[in-house]
């Protein structure tokens, strides 16, 4: 359903991708690991069309993406949830939830659908009218998470949702991962947290300074010590 | 130097909450705009000062000033959109000073236009009949439509806390000051939103320029001290702030007026003092956020 071919993307001079080919299909969990500065978070960016210098190929659903300003991806059905969470402070949990609802008309009643998503994150229901910069690490992951997924995308793209959050909610939000693979939906996840990533994907790429080295089944990869060593010590 | 009487200083008073209703107006335009688009707007003197020649040829043409007050918004809110559309959006990315320069250029224009148009004098403008005159409270009189003046400002400052508290597009508002980008990610097409606030911006600039219109008449140059002495007010409030807007609206129309009467040469240097003083106490402004400009 996503096909990325050959992507390059710049920051001024700085070409921090150079060539990323990769691919991921219906009720897919595809991991993208790499060291830092590997261009994981630029990979993520440039397929949602924030990284305005690019070039190569991304097809959605057999449609380009490049050259569509980033609402319009989103419209299609594809989601992201950034690095740092970036909940919007000042604002409730509600609120920071009904953020993305907005753009999404077909979706049904607020009430309702905020509802249905707090059903899914027990932990958000409790606390909606809080302002949510004061949630707990893993509270504002999962509400990023929600924020993301409440209006239902095809593919959801993820940047180290695991990043300073206690074990106990990590578990949680990688039971969440396979239940929307269930679901049908489909993920594309960066994870500085190696074999917890391998563990719930299907399958893996290997980022290493803007090009992607290596790809394999999830399950080889993690069996495969002298490529992990390689490519993901920190 | 006017002895300072009671009823003096209670008409005096009212004189600066009108003059503030004014500079809440403008100010809460202003820092819309800065808040959500980064734009230091120097074209919103001059939006001020159209406002006020649509609403004089609307009187001139319907002689109703109720139509004037509906008609100057939505006139300037058109003509704010389309300034956001064509001028200032293909400078953004380009620095803080790209829109200001442009904006800045733009102001001449405007009032270059409106002289060659409606000529240098400026015209008197009278309030509407139902408001002429004075109304006793207390023993003292007050002139009416500086009363309506604040009552207005009041109206629309709270029809505009209800719109970003409670509708989807305040919401956007709230949260896009922050946040910009997390807004697009959601789908939300940010560049609409951003002319639509200019837009609102300038809408609110025009309503500020009609009310005004009555109490000093029009002219091209109204907006030019109105503009600095607007940017006074959201510095003294905070940029990117409303509350603060309104606060250091009302603050600095009742400074000027009242030292107006104690010392007609120092009012207009007043507003400067009081500037310099809150600075110095609390650098962001009243209500601002430390860092927004960073
Ligand atoms: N805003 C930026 N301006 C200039 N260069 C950047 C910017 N963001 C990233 N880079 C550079 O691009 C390259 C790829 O960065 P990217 O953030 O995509 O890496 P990453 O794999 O996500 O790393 P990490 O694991 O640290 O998050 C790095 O060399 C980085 O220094
Ligand atoms: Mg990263």
């Amino acid at each position: 359903m996503l096909e990325v071919k050959d992507l390059q993307a710049w920051y001024g001079p700085g070409h921090a991708l150079q060539g990323v080919s990769l691919e991921v299909r219906p009720r897919e969990i595809v991991a993208l690991i790499g060291r830092n500065g590997a261009g994981k978070t630029t990979t993520l960016k440039t397929i949602m069309g924030l990284i305005p210098r690019c070039q190569g190929s991304v097809l959605f659903e057999e449609r380009e993406l490049l050259g569509l300003p980033t609402h319009r991806r989103f419209a299609l059905g594809l989601a992201y949830v950034p690095e740092q969470r970036r909940i919007v402070p000042g604002l409730s949990v509600r609120d920071n939830l009904r953020l993305g609802m907005l753009a999404d008309t077909r979706g049904g009643h607020e009430a309702a659908r905020i509802d249905r998503i707090a059903e899914v994150f027990p932990r958000l229901k409790e606390r909606l009218a809080q302002e949510a910069v004061t949630l707990s690490g893993g509270e504002q992951q999962m509400l990023a998470i929600a924020r993301a997924i409440v209006s239902q995308p095809k593919l959801v793209m993820l940047d180290e949702p695991s990043e300073g959050i206690m074990p106990v909610l990590v578990d949680e939000i990688f039971e969440l991962f396979k239940k929307m693979r269930r679901d049908g939906q489909a993920i594309l996840l960066v994870e500085q947290n190696v074999e917890l990533a391998l563990e719930v994907a299907d399958r893996a790429y290997i980022i290493d300074q803007g090009r992607i080295v290596h790809h394999a089944a999830a399950a080889e990869l993690l069996a495969d010590e002298a490529i992990k060593e390689r490519y993901c010590a920190v | 130097m006017a002895a300072l009487t009671p009823e003096l200083l209670a008409l005096q008073l009212l004189v600066g909450l009108a003059l503030g209703a004014i500079y809440v107006l403008l100010a809460f335009g202003l820092s819309l705009i800065f808040g959500m688009l980064t734009v230091v707007n120097f074209a919103h003197g001059a939006f001020y000062m159209l406002g006020a020649y649509v609403a004089f040829a609307v009187a001139g043409l319907t002689g109703n000033f109720w139509l004037c007050l509906a008609c100057a918004p939505v006139v300037l809110g058109l003509i704010g959109y389309g300034v956001e559309r064509f001028l200032v959006s293909p400078l953004y990315g380009r620095g803080i000073d790209y829109p200001l320069l442009l904006t800045f250029g733009l102001s001449y224009v405007l009032v270059e236009a409106v002289r060659i148009i409606f000529g240098k004098q400026g015209y008197p403008f009278d309030s509407p009949a139902a408001l002429a005159g004075s109304v006793e409270i207390l023993g003292n009189y007050f002139p009416l439509y500086r009363l309506f003046v604040v009552a207005a400002t009041g109206t629309i400052v709270l029809a505009l806390w209800l719109f970003v508290e409670w509708t989807n597009f305040g919401l956007i508002i709230r949260a896009g000051a922050r946040d910009p980008e997390i807004l697009r990610v959601l789908g939300i097409d940010v560049g609409r939103v951003w002319r639509l606030v200019f837009a609102l911006g300038t809408a609110i600039a025009a309503m500020a320029g009609v009310l005004a219109a009555p109490l000093q008449g029009v002219t091209p140059e109204m907006g030019d001290s109105m503009l600095i002495e607007s940017f006074v007010v959201t510095v003294v409030g905070g940029m990117g702030s409303l509350g603060g807007a309104v606060l250091a609206g009302l603050l600095v129309g009742l400074v000027v007026s009242l030292t107006s009467v104690v010392a007609p040469e120092l009012a207009k240097l007043s507003i400067y003092a009081l500037m310099a003083a809150v600075l110095l106490i609390r650098p962001q402004g009243l209500f601002g956020r430390a860092g927004l400009l960073g």
